[in-house]
């Protein structure tokens, strides 16, 4: 039996424990505010249409300030891309590999070594971008070596990881008897893994790239590193690119008044977009689970 | 067959970035680590000089640990308390669903978001200013969901069968909760906590503007500190010492492979203790 006195003591800590709990929808609600509200004092100056479809980017000027992100917008989706166009094969076959070619022995040490790959800090690979990938681009492709495609390379490596080990469960979740009944219907084992395993496992593998977008959108250290973060229109390959992160992290240090509003405002842009692929990749995931 | 070597080829390329990056900085930096121009493993215990052209890395590192440790006080307690509310008490309430919506959000923000937000929020708004307090709130907002999600499952796996023991003996739910349940699910908590430190020492985007850049030692919670990543992407950025970027690259490494090892270590040892 409870004494009054101890069931009062239990329910203030449910209570503690709850406001812990609401603390995350809080942050989740307050960074959305701050990060919205401090970019909209830029809206009473510049049409959101010269923001958004404006490469003019002279914040700075005095004679004539634009506030112009067009630009990044599409530096950012072409790294993005980039990053995509390698990653994406790559890391689906090694999930495939890992889910059904491997020995257990081997799924435990590869695995061991994605999840190393996926600890790495960003500033490493944009070392390595600087010290290694750069200068080779440049050698092999001409330009400076800071470029889209270094940018691309690096952001591959670094979302590498979300996609093998998100897929690998997708793949490994696939119910045994989708391959069973394939093999046992005369099916070869690749017409198994290529007809029946993947399209079933295809929302986690989805899933999987948009997290990897999201990841390649939002990276900012490694980019800013390997990028060349002229404010131009990437024209290239090997032609330098600012993302929208890169144009965040580069004048906030000195940017005030207007200038720093337009910073805010790029990152409103890129808070808004993260958002949307974040719900888009929760609904894809809510509908696995519901699946299987 | 060709799909086949297709995907070893695949395998073996992933595996290959790994060793291949791990592989040029250990060469390239290790040894400036073990012995520079000064001595034996001076470059660890010194304090860097003109920008870090010259000198160790001493004040770096100890800036390094204030910033974990504070950062660990803040979102440990809130984390743990959320998991175990989460866990434990909340059973289908509808709050959950925000809940763990809002957890999943936080995970997928990107860290120049948390910069942003906690130059405005905590450096601005708040008057905290640019340093050390404004620093790690930031990073433990960013780290909150890494803490939650590993302790959640942590306490998930503990078996039912343990506190319906203590609750038949009359424990109370949160003697239970306090006595049973997160002592079984300590190693997997663990494991959270050191995956945070992960993140914590590998973050830079997040930290430039909300705790500063200043490579002296931090002397107050308001003083603009520098820490490993920061440094090494200052090295890098403004050319001062590529020598010395390549020995903090190291040390970072180092310390990301021993985390690894650590965390993997307890993960382990919670499969054997449910064994």
């Amino acid at each position: 039996m409870l004494g009054r006195e101890k069931k009062e003591h239990q329910s203030y800590i449910e209570i503690v424990l709850f406001i812990c709990a609401l603390l995350c929808v809080a942050a989740v609600v307050i960074i959305t505010i701050f990060v919205l509200v401090s970019a909209l004092p830029l809206f009473k100056e510049v049409r959101l249409s010269d923001f958004l479809f404006s490469t003019h980017w002279l914040p700075t000027s005095r004679k004539d300030p634009g506030f112009g992100i067009l630009s990044f917008i599409i530096g950012s989706l072409y790294v993005t891309f980039g990053a995509l166009v390698i990653a994406v094969p790559l890391g689906i076959a090694t999930a495939i590999f890992l889910a059904e070619m491997s020995t257990p022995k081997m799924a435990e040490v590869l695995g061991s070594a994605v999840q190393l790959l996926a600890g790495i800090p960003s500033v490493i690979y944009g070392f390595f971008g600087v010290m290694v990938i750069a200068p080779k681009v440049r050698q092999l492709f001409g330009g400076s070596g800071y470029s889209v495609m270094s940018a691309s390379i690096v952001l591959a490596i670094m979302i590498l990881p979300t996609i093998i080990s998100i897929s690998e469960v997708a793949i490994s979740a696939v119910p045994k008897g989708y391959k069973e009944a394939s093999l046992s219907l005369g099916a070869s084992k690749w017409q198994t893994i290529f007809k029946v395993i993947l399209p079933a496992a295809r929302p986690g593998i989805l899933a999987s790239i948009g997290l990897g977008i999201g990841r390649a959108v939002g990276e900012t250290t490694a980019v800013l590193m390997v990028g060349g973060n002229a404010p131009i229109m990437p024209k290239g390959l090997t032609s330098m690119v600012r993302t929208l992160t890169m144009n965040i992290a580069t004048d906030m240090g000195y940017a005030s008044g207007l200038h720093r509003t337009a910073l805010f405002a790029t990152g409103g842009v890129l808070f808004v977009f993260i958002m949307l692929l974040n719900i888009f990749v929760q609904v894809i995931q809510k509908k696995v689970k519901k699946d299987i | 067959m060709i799909k086949k070597y297709l995907i070893w080829m695949a395998t073996i390329i992933t595996i290959g970035i790994l060793v291949a990056i791990l592989g040029y900085m250990l060469v390239n930096g290790l040894k400036f680590v073990v012995e520079d121009e000064d001595g034996i493993i001076n470059f660890l215990f010194q304090a860097p000089k003109k920008a870090g052209k010259e000198g160790g890395i001493s004040t770096i590192i100890a800036n390094t640990i204030f910033m974990i440790v504070l950062t660990l006080i803040f979102c440990v307690p809130i984390g743990l308390g959320a998991s175990i509310y989460i866990s434990e008490y909340a059973g289908q309430r509808r709050s959950v669903t925000a809940i763990k919506f809002s957890i999943d959000t936080l995970a997928g923000i990107p860290s120049i978001i948390f910069g942003l937000f906690g130059f405005i929020f905590f450096s601005n708004y708040l008057k905290l200013g640019v340093g050390l307090l404004s620093g790690s709130l930031t990073l433990s907002i960013m780290v909150l969901p890494t803490i939650i999600k590993t302790s959640v499952e942590a306490i998930n796996a503990v078996p039912i069968s343990y506190r319906e023991g203590s609750l038949a003996l009359g424990a109370t739910k949160w003697d239970t909760v306090k006595r049973v349940v997160l002592p079984s699910a300590l190693p997997g908590i663990l494991a959270g906590v050191v995956l945070a430190i992960g993140r914590i020492i590998g973050e830079t985007a997040a930290l430039t503007f909300t705790m500063g850049t200043d490579y002296r030692l931090a002397d107050s919670l308001s003083s603009s500190a520098r820490v490993l990543s920061t440094h090494l992407y200052l090295l890098t950025k403004e050319g001062i010492s590529f020598e010395r970027a390549f020995a903090t690259a190291n040390v970072l490494i180092i310390i990301i492979l021993i985390i690894n090892m650590a965390s993997n270590r307890l993960i382990k040892r919670r499969t054997i203790v449910d064994e």
